[in-house]
This record gives structure tokens, C-alpha cells and sequence, in this order.
């Protein structure tokens, strides 16, 4: 077995897990605080306490997602982190604000909590729309022309809706009443929005470059790759379906939304993954030119693959400690 | 100065590390005092204990927060500032910094929900285990860091080829030779950082007479913490600046403000380096105590700046932040005693007796982060104009932005920062003035539900 050729590719593997479980995770609450502004005083106490144990955990995925590219592809970790100073700028800002707002709020007295909230809410917003213009950027291979540029602007601005779509999904596992009712109706707001973004990222990666409007559209692949847009048009579907029908939501099916909108986020990576491999910089850079060395590799694959497994079974368990519908939190 | 974009870089990531290892320091050393507390009531089942774990836990919790959301942004900055030093040292940079990820980042952060939130849902000996987990993995954490760290400060078990390093042995690119001096000199700065920080708040409550039992508790282990850690950091400190002066006798002899090599190297105290002139104006000296701190000999010989031509450290900032940091731990040593005699030697709760004993050590509450800080401004500022120390210098690593990008963003960040700063001392202040409760007054069953009480 050729070491060189499968480590690379394994760490592409992870990477793309990495990332796919930040934005189902952090997506959730970043959500939740893009919500916040929506929710009366005590809904908002309720709604950070059912994000309160995870939080932390789940921004802990997009270090980890950039802590593989600089381990694995360091050539490409300079490159894209050059090329998007600026967005990672201010998403670092805007998870900087919402992470101690969400402590602060609490401890730094009755008078201050009003400005912690609006933070928390608009940390949220700005690491949301930054996270979407870095997708953009990416897809469009990094190019800074206004097409570029434009692209990276709608989905800056359509990307956050998947989030709130997430907050609600997540709001309708961990809470009912009032707040459970208000989560459909924001979750049913924020479906079309986030339907464009999907559509855009589709539309826009064959156009980015020919050869990945190749790899999708001569004919045997064509065929193979279906199952992809018919997956996730059929999850989308059941969305909407969902939304419309909130009976089966109050009766303890919360839960479908997450699930749904869990299957189109996966089937949104494997579309992109098909679409880049092997480059890792669309057009300028294949997997295995931006890998570092093997023997570094070697080394902290061992790692990865004892601490990995280890990573999602304590997170698990994380999950079914704290089970069930939120309450307040109180650190007593 | 000249505020060129490699300058500007420079600012920027020294701000923002600035910034963020503030925090670890006090979670690493925090944390392991949580445990203690935890364990004390465990065995003891006195509640002062448990109040003074949950009122700890929740400043430890704020300072977890900025810890966390400030080393995000240092998990970006090489990429952003140092594109160049992940090309040519990210085979060994990299696994270090993945396995400070894999074994500390996740360990801590997934815990830590237990530690916080999870006294109602687990056992009481899963609490504690979580509370433990949380402090190994801070500890793990620093391992990783301080090895990558070092290994920037004295390089070992790599060969270079195309200017690209590669790894020769893992075990000596980890235990580097600068390494475990650093490890332990940073962790006990961290508990010492700890130590002052819970003593001082402590002692804050007593002169505003908010205090409660818990509040004589904590100050005694403080205190006890400090008298022993303040000697051991002085000792632990002095192999250190041994070991740097075999590995980076170019920093030392920055730090003492030696221009000339000399048999029998007068230690300066005090005076003003003067870098044009290559000497120190109103040099207060002691006659060649630096030989015989530095080499253990009377008449031994110390490498000056001049042996070093086009390769030495800017020498004002070290030697000014080298003497900061040693005259800190002094004080912390003589405090440190003169807090444990007179705490131990009464009663508990014996506060008003000692007035000037109090606003001591609430004048000493954050005197870690400045040692700590003016210790790295030794470490790294020292290491100049080096980003690996000897092999691969600063200015080829540094990314291309436009000077009026990282203006605006370095002004972005200074400004966050201070404002988060000035809240967070805001919030301890808000949160150490609250009275503490008294112990009878509290049903058992109603302590979970009561989000408001606070304080101890
Ligand atoms: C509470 C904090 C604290 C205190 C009281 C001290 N230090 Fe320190 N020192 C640090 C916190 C620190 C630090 C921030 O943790 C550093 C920076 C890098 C490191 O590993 O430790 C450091 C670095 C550092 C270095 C730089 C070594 C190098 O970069 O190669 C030396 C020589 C010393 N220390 C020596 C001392 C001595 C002789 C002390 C006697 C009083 C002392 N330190 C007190
Ligand atoms: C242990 C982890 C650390 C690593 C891996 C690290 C790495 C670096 C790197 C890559 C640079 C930029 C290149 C350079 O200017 O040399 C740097 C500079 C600097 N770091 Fe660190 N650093 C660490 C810890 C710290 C801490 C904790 C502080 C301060 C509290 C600090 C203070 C500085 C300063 C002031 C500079 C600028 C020095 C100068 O350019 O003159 N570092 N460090
Ligand atoms: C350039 C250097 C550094 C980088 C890239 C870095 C990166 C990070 C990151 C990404 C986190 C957040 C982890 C999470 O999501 O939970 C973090 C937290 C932490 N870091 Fe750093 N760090 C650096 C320097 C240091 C140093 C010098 C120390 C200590 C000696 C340190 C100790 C810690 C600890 C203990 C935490 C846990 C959070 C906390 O306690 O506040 N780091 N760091």
C-alpha cells in the first residue's frame, strides 16, 4: 500500500467529516443566537440553556477541520487562509463576541444583560454570513472578480438561514410550548432562503470551472451521481411538508427536521467533495501537491484514528447526559 | 518603528497571544485548584467546599470562554500571519498542534458541559471525574503548545531539505531541550497565576466585608500554594535561564545586558540599554555575580551581544520584561510567606486583624498575568530575529497583506480585546461583591433552582 497516495486522501476524508460536523453542530447554535433577538425575555434564558453544555464542543469541530488542513495540506492552509484574511477576520470576531457573551450575559450583572444578548445575536450573524462568503470564495476557487466577489455575497447572506433553519430544528427537540411553536414558524421563514443557497452552490460549482461541469454532466457519471439531487430534493420536500404540518411536529417528531436537514447537509458535502477531488484549490492545487510529509502524516494518523473514535463516543455520551427538554441554566 | 506590513504582523499576532494566553493561565491553574476543592468536599462533606467550588467554577467557566474563543483566532493566525512558517516547518508544527486538538481540545470542551451544568445529572463521581478531565486536558493542552514552542526556541531531531524541515525523531522534536524546563516553569507560573488571582479576590471580599467561610478557605490554600510554588518557580526559572544559556546565549546575554563577552560579568540591576551605543546608562552592578549566576563560577566566562552581529534581540524590551518578571516573583515569594504565617497561624475567620495583609493581596490579584506576560516577552521576544531559532528567520515566513488591512484589523482586534478585558474584570468585581450566603440559610433542595443566589 502506497502510504503517500493514501494519507493524503484520508485526511481530505477527515477534514470534510470535520467540517460537515461543525455545521451541523455549530450551525445549531449559532442559530439559536440569530434567533434570540425574536424570543421574550425568559425563552431566551431557555434557549441558551439548551445550547449551554454543547457550545463549546461544537466550535471545537472547526478547529479541528483547520487544524487538519494545516496539519495535512499546510501548502493549502496558507494559501486559502491568505486569500481569505478578511472573512476569517471578522468570523473570528463575531465567534469571539457571541462565545463570552454567552457567559457574560450572566455574570456580568442584571443592567448589562440587554447588550450581552444584542452581542450574542450579532456574534452569531457576522461568524454566520463571514463563514458563508468563505464557501463562496472557496467555490469560486478563491477568484476576486466581481462575479466572484457577488457569489460570495448571496451566499454570505443565504448561508445564515441554514443555521437559523438548524436553530429551530434543534429548538424543536429541546423545548415545547411557546417557544416550540414560534421555533416552526421561524424554522418555515428561513426554509426558502436557505433552499436558494443550496440551489446556488449547486448551480454555481460546474459554471466555476469545466471540469467539474464534466464530471457531473457527461453521461455514465450523470447517472450514477442522480441519487444526489433526487436525496436531497426529496429532503427538502419532506421540509416543507413538515413545516405544513405541524401536527406531526407537536406529537413528539421534532426531531425529523434535524434529521432532514442533517441528510441534505451530507448530501451537500459529498456533491462538493465529488466535485473538487482531487484539488483542494480548485484549479491550482491537487490533494496530494499541498500534502505535507508522509512521515508526519503517519504520525498523527495514528493519533486520529485512536482519539477520533474516542472524540465521538465522549460526545455521544455528552449528548444523552444532558437529554431531554432544556431548562434554564443555572451554574448552582 | 516603521509600521511596515511585517511589523504590522508582528503587532498583530503579539496581541492577539498576548491576549489569549491570559486565559489558559488561569484555567490551567484553576482547574487543578477546582479539583482540590471538589475532592475536599467530597472527603469532608463540609459545604464550604462545595460553595467555594461553585463560585470558582463560574469565574473559571468566564475565563474557559475567553480562553477559547481567543485561541480560535490563534488557531487561524499562523495561517493568516505566518503563511511561510506552516510551507517550510509544518511537518513538525502541524502534528503538534493536531495533537494538542485530539487529546486536549475536545477533552476539555466536551467536559466541561459536565463540570458546569451537570451536578443534577450525573453522579457525584462523575462530576468529579469530569472536573479531573477538564483539568488534564488544560494541562495537555500547554504539553503540546509549550512542545511546539519550544522546539521553535531550540530545534532538535529534523533535517532541512530545500529549506523544508522533516522530521528525524518525534521523541526529540517533542522533548526538545528546552522543553521540560518550560513545561514546568509555565504550569507553575500557571497555579502560582491561580493562587494570587483567588487569594486576591478573596481578600477583596474580607476588606468589603462580603466574605464568608468558604471566602478564609480559599485564601488559605492561596496561600499555601504561594508559599510553596513562589520558590519553586524562582529555582525552576534559574535552570531554565541555564538552559537558554547553552541553547540562546544571544537572548541571555539580552537579558542581562551584556554587550561584551568578560570573564567575571558584572549582574546589572537596573539602568537604561542603549542599543545605539551598545551600553547601559546608570548601570546599577554587582561585581561578577552574573558569572556566577550563569556559569556557577566566580570568573567564568558570559558571551556578550557582540559575539552575535546581525542576529541579536532588540535588548531594551527583554531586559526591562526579564526584570519584571523576576522582581514579580520575588514579591510573590515574600507575600506568599508572609500571607501563609499570618493565616495559619489563627483561627479562621480572623479577617479585620489584618488590613494591610488584605489589600496586599487584593493589590497582587492579577500580578501573574503580568509576570507571565512580561515572561513571554522574554521567551519570544528574545528568540528575535528568529522564528526558529538559528534556522529560519521571521521576516521570510511573513504573509503579504496590505499595510491598511492589518491597520484596520490590528486596530479591530486591540479594541475587542480591551473592551473584553475591562468587562471581564468588570464581571469578577460584580460577581466577588455580591455577599456571600450564609450556610444555614439554604435548604438543600433548593440550591439547584436558584439561578440568582450567587456568591459565597
Ligand atoms: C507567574 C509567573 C512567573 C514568575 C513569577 C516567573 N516566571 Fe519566568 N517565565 C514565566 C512566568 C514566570 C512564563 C510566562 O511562563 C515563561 C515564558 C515562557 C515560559 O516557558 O515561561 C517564563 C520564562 C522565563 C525565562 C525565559 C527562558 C527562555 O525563553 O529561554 C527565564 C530565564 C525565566 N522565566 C526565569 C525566571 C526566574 C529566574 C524567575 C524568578 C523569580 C521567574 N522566571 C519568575
Ligand atoms: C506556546 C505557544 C507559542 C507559539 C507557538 C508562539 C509562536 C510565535 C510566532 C510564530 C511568532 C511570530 C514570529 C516572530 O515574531 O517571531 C511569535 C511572536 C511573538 N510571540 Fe509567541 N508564541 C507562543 C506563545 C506566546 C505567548 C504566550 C506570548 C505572550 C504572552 C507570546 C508573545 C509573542 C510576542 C510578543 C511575539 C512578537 C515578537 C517580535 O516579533 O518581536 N508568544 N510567537
Ligand atoms: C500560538 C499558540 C497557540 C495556539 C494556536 C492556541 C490555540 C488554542 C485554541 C484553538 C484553543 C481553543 C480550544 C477549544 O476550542 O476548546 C485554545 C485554548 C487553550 N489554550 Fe491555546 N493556543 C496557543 C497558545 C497557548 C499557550 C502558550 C498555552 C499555555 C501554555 C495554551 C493553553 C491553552 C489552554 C489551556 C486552552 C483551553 C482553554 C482555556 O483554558 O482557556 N495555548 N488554544
Amino acid at each position: 500500500m502506497d502510504l503517500s497516495f493514501w494519507l493524503p486522501l484520508f485526511f481530505a476524508g477527515a477534514m470534510g467529516l470535520a467540517l460537515l460536523i461543525y455545521v451541523l453542530l455549530d450551525g445549531y447554535d449559532l442559530g439559536i443566537g440569530m434567533l434570540l433577538p425574536f424570543a421574550s425575555e425568559e425563552e431566551k434564558d431557555l434557549m441558551i440553556g439548551s445550547i449551554g453544555p454543547f457550545w463549546d464542543a461544537n466550535e471545537t469541530w472547526i478547529v479541528l477541520g483547520v487544524g487538519i488542513l494545516l496539519i495535512a495540506f499546510p501548502q493549502a492552509h496558507g494559501i486559502v487562509l491568505t486569500a481569505l484574511y478578511l472573512p476569517v477576520t471578522i468570523m473570528l470576531m463575531g465567534l469571539i463576541l457571541r462565545g463570552v457573551a454567552f457567559d457574560f450575559r450572566v455574570k456580568a450583572g442584571d443592567a448589562r444583560k440587554g447588550m450581552w444578548n444584542a452581542l450574542f445575536a450579532a456574534g452569531s450573524l457576522i461568524a454566520s454570513a463571514a463563514q458563508g462568503w468563505m464557501l463562496g470564495a472557496y467555490i469560486t476557487g478563491l477568484s476576486d472578480d466581481t462575479t466572484g466577489l457577488l457569489f460570495s455575497a448571496l451566499i454570505a447572506v443565504t448561508l445564515p438561514a441554514l443555521y437559523v433553519l438548524l436553530g429551530s430544528a434543534w429548538l424543536l427537540i429541546k423545548t415545547d410550548g411557546a417557544l416550540f411553536e414560534k421555533a416552526i414558524r421561524w424554522g418555515r421563514n428561513a426554509l426558502l432562503p436557505m433552499g436558494l443557497c443550496l440551489l446556488l452552490v449547486s448551480v454555481a460549482t460546474p459554471l466555476v470551472s469545466s471540469v467539474i461541469a464534466d464530471k457531473w454532466f457527461t453521461l455514465p457519471n450523470a447517472i450514477g451521481l442522480l441519487p444526489i439531487p433526487l436525496i436531497t430534493a426529496t429532503a427538502y420536500a419532506g421540509l416543507v411538508w413538515l413545516f405544513n404540518s405541524p401536527v406531526i411536529l407537536r406529537s413528539g417528531y421534532g426531531w425529523l427536521i434535524f434529521a432532514a436537514l442533517t441528510v441534505i447537509c451530507v448530501m451537500a458535502s459529498i456533491g462538493l467533495g465529488y466535485s473538487l477531488f482531487p484539488e483542494i484549490i480548485i484549479g491550482r492545487l491537487d490533494l496530494w501537491e499541498a500534502a505535507a510529509a508522509t512521515e508526519s502524516l503517519l504520525f498523527i494518523f495514528w493519533g486520529t484514528v485512536i482519539t477520533l473514535p474516542a472524540i465521538l463516543g465522549y460526545t455521544f455520551f455528552i449528548y444523552r447526559v444532558f437529554r431531554g427538554k432544556a431548562t434554564a441554566l443555572s451554574y448552582d | 518603528m516603521e509600521l511596515d506590513p511585517f511589523m504590522l504582523a508582528r503587532m498583530q499576532f503579539a496581541a492577539n497571544i498576548s491576549f489569549h494566553i491570559l486565559f489558559p493561565t488561569i484555567t490551567i491553574g484553576l482547574c487543578w485548584i477546582l479539583l482540590y476543592f471538589r475532592v475536599r468536599f467530597t472527603l469532608s462533606g463540609d459545604k464550604a467546599w462545595e460553595y467555594a467550588y461553585s463560585f470558582w467554577v463560574k469565574i473559571f467557566a468566564l475565563s474557559f470562554a475567553l480562553g477559547v474563543v481567543s485561541g480560535i483566532t490563534m488557531s487561524f493566525q499562523f495561517g493568516t500571519n505566518w503563511p511561510g512558517f506552516m510551507e517550510r516547518a509544518g511537518n513538525i508544527a502541524g502534528p503538534l498542534l493536531g495533537y494538542e486538538v485530539l487529546t486536549a481540545f475536545f477533552l476539555e470542551a466536551s467536559f466541561l458541559g459536565i463540570m458546569l451544568f451537570g451536578k443534577e445529572r450525573v453522579s457525584n463521581r462523575l462530576h468529579l471525574i469530569a472536573t479531573a478531565l477538564v483539568a488534564i486536558g488544560t494541562t495537555f493542552s500547554a504539553f503540546w503548545i509549550l512542545s511546539l514552542n519550544s522546539w521553535m526556541q531550540t530545534p532538535a531531531g529534523y533535517r532541512i531539505e530545500d529549506g523544508v524541515f522533516f522530521v528525524e525523531s518525534w521523541w526529540q522534536v517533542i522533548f526538545n531541550p528546552s522543553f521540560p524546563y518550560r513545561f514546568f516553569h509555565m504550569l507553575n507560573a500557571s497555579l502560582l497565576t491561580a493562587a494570587f488571582l483567588i487569594m486576591g479576590i478573596s481578600a477583596w471580599r474580607a476588606l468589603k466585608q462580603v466574605d464568608g467561610p468558604a471566602t478564609w478557605r480559599v485564601m488559605r490554600t492561596g496561600a499555601a500554594m504561594a508559599a510553596v510554588l513562589a520558590p519553586l518557580q524562582i529555582w525552576i526559572g534559574d535552570l531554565h535561564g541555564l538552559n537558554t544559556l547553552e541553547h540562546q546565549p544571544a537572548k541571555v546575554a539580552a537579558m542581562e545586558g551584556i554587550w561584551e563577552t568578560e570573564k567575571g560579568a558584572p549582574l546589572t540591576l537596573f539602568g537604561f540599554p542603549d542599543e545605539e551605543a551598545k551600553t547601559t546608562h546608570f548601570a546599577i552592578k554587582v561585581p561578577k555575580l552574573a558569572s556566577l549566576i550563569l556559569t556557577h563560577e566566580w570568573d567564568g566566562e558570559v558571551k556578550g551581544l557582540n559575539e552575535f552581529e546581525g542576529a541579536t534581540p532588540p535588548v531594551a524590551p527583554v531586559f526591562w520584561a526579564f526584570r519584571v518578571m523576576v522582581g514579580i516573583g520575588v514579591l510573590m515569594l515574600l507575600v506568599g510567606w508572609w500571607a501563609t504565617f499570618t493565616l495559619f497561624r489563627q483561627p479562621l475567620e480572623s479577617r479585620i486583624e489584618h488590613p494591610w495583609l488584605m489589600r496586599a493581596l487584593s493589590a497582587m490579584t492579577f500580578s501573574g498575568w503580568i509576570a507571565v506576560l512580561a515572561g513571554w516577552y522574554v521567551t519570544e521576544i528574545g528568540r528575535q530575529p528568529w522564528i526558529v531559532s538559528g534556522l529560519l528567520r521571521t521576516s521570510e515566513v511573513v504573509a503579504d497583506h496590505a499595510s491598511a488591512t492589518l491597520m484596520g484589523t490590528l486596530l479591530g482586534y486591540v479594541g475587542l480585546y480591551a473592551f473584553l478585558l475591562v468587562s471581564y474584570i468588570a464581571a469578577l468585581r460584580y460577581l466577588a461583591t455580591k455577599p456571600a450566603r450564609s450556610l444555614s440559610l439554604l435548604p438543600q433542595a433548593q440550591r439547584f433552582h436558584k439561578p440568582d443566589q450567587e456568591g459565597v
